[in-house]
């Protein structure tokens, strides 16, 4: 078998999970479904009417993507823990936190980047103003990579542990700022304040996490695993 | 004098115990003594009334939430990477008393809150700060009480408190800006007037009450854990003695 | 000395549920961990004495 580059590694990583999120586009839609749905319940709870649902608008969207992005998680290792993949990872020769970053760029594609596109038809469903979408669309584009990276961490320690609600405890308080700086950047777009400073934030957590979560998860693996 | 000798569960077990009711004590003394100011050398606040009497017991809870946190993180990030099993214990122990510390500032914070703004809950950074560090808290001890495996469970929780405590500023300045953003600056619970001397001093006693006084009870669960992780070594059996 | 009489001290300025309910929950809290942790400290010892009977 011949030696694969890095970037071949994790190539062909990214593009396994991809095809398997593939071939169980279920999961993937899962996740989506749920994100329209708890979206939805804030209406039926609050009311409809029009000027209190926009004034929520861009909390209750982050929310639920932060609600489903929770709920995609365990899937992130699950699956290769259980055939023994995970194992043949921590021994590869390439660098775990690599290897990782490869796994939560495709786990992103199929959780984070759905609710993206998905997102702007729950905006007009609450009114907001189709200004404010570009902000909208940037300030997930940052921020739900970010918490695919957080919550992997999360997904890593608890790997194999029973109880369903634990990696959502452990991991939606470290949401928090990416909720406070995305919902406020399109309620700053929509005030007329402008956006910049929120996405600026929301940019340098993103980079912040990227150096710093496939480290993380990496020692939570092998904790985990061994 | 060679300190790392108490480094191992076996030395350190009859040392914290000895250390148990020095800590009590000092920390009923202090508290006898601060509470003693508090409620008669403190002077009643101008615009508070007596309700501000409430600080006595809230800052110290909540400075104390928020060391405890810190220092946990400091124990389990020195097992993680020693590999010393008691560094782990002793951030287990920590965590049960800080999150009762988190969970007295915050509910002084609400009895505060009520007199002071009308409502039982104000969602100013502190206190919301506060929460989420609750939330830390619980899923530091919800972690390590789902696993099984002692030392995974040591490690485990030493990453979550490692990425909490480099989240904490991080959560706190978000709120903090969120807070801004939408209360403008009307209302803060850090916002007091510059104090009386006598209620600053009440308050720092205070302070170091409650510190000893968490010392003294992360040392006495600290010495449980040992107990219930070590029974099977031999120098447990021989503390009990031969069962007759 | 702030307070004219016992009843004024426990009245506390109108505000004696707050100052009351915050000092007592306090007070509760810490001899709840206590107690909890004298109680742990017997099961402790009375199990690792179990098990060194075998």
């Amino acid at each position: 078998m011949s030696e694969l580059s890095l970037s071949g590694t994790l190539h062909s990583l990214a593009q396994r999970d991809l095809m398997i999120a593939f071939r169980r586009r279920a999961d993937v839609l899962t996740t989506v479904f749920f994100f329209v749905i708890v979206a939805s319940l804030f209406p039926l709870g609050v009311g409809p009417e029009a000027a209190l649902l926009r004034s929520m608008a861009a909390g209750v969207l982050w929310v639920a993507a932060l609600l489903a992005s929770t709920l995609a998680l365990h899937r992130l290792f699950a699956a290769d823990h259980a055939d023994g993949t995970l194992e043949q990872m921590l021994l590869a020769p390439q660098p775990l936190s690599l290897l990782v970053l490869a796994k939560i760029a495709a786990h992103w594609l199929t959780t984070g980047l759905p609710l993206v596109l998905v997102a702007p038809l729950i905006g007009l469903q609450f009114g907001l103003n189709t200004a404010e979408f570009p902000v909208l669309l940037a300030a997930l584009l940052l921020g739900t990579p970010t918490l695919s990276l957080i919550g992997a961490i999360g997904a890593a320690l608890t790997l194999g542990l029973r109880g369903s609600g634990l990696i959502a405890l452990l991991v939606l308080p470290l949401y928090v700022p990416v909720l406070v700086f995305g919902a406020g950047a399109i309620e700053a777009s929509a005030a007329g304040l402008g956006a910049a400073a929120h996405l600026s934030v929301l940019g340098a957590l993103l980079l912040f996490t990227l150096v710093f979560a496939p480290w993380a998860t990496a020692a939570a693996l092998r904790i985990a695993v061994e | 004098m060679n300190w790392f000798k108490y480094s191992s569960p076996q030395t350190f077990y009859p040392l914290a115990g000895r250390l148990v009711p020095l800590f009590y004590v000092t920390a009923a003394m202090l508290a006898a003594a601060g509470i003693y100011i508090g409620f008669f050398v403190a002077p009643t606040d101008a615009q508070q009334g007596e309700a501000y009497r409430i600080i006595f017991i809230h800052v110290p809870a909540a400075w104390m939430s928020m060391f405890i946190y810190v220092v946990m993180a400091m124990w389990a990030g020195i097992g993680l990477a020693f590999n010393t099993r008691l560094s782990s214990m002793m951030a287990s122990a920590l965590a049960p008393t800080g999150a009762l510390m988190t969970f007295i500032a915050l509910w002084t914070g609400a009895l505060w809150g009520k007199p002071m703004w009308g409502t039982w809950w104000v969602w100013d950074a502190r206190l919301t700060s506060e929460l989420i560090l609750l939330f830390l808290y619980i899923g530091f001890m919800s972690l390590q009480a789902s696993i099984d495996d002692p030392r995974r469970a040591d490690k485990a929780g030493a990453v979550i408190a490692l990425v909490g405590v480099i989240n904490v500023p991080i959560i706190y300045f978000s709120v903090k800006w969120w807070n801004t953003l939408h209360q403008g600056a009307s209302v803060s619970l850090t916002r007091s007037p510059s104090m009386a001397t006598t209620m600053l001093t009440g308050m720092l006693i205070m302070v170091f009450a409650f510190w000893f006084y968490s010392i003294a009870a992360a040392l006495m669960r600290v010495r449980c854990i040992i107990l219930e992780r070590e029974r099977n070594s031999d120098w447990v059996k021989q503390m009990n003695g031969p069962r007759t | 000395m702030n307070w004219g009489s016992v009843g004024e001290f426990l009245a506390m300025g109108g505000y004696a549920g707050y100052v009351w309910w915050s000092y007592g929950m306090a007070a509760a809290c810490i001899a709840l961990e206590i107690a909890a942790l004298i109680a742990r400290g017997r099961q402790a010892r009375r199990e690792s004495e179990n098990t060194a009977g075998g």
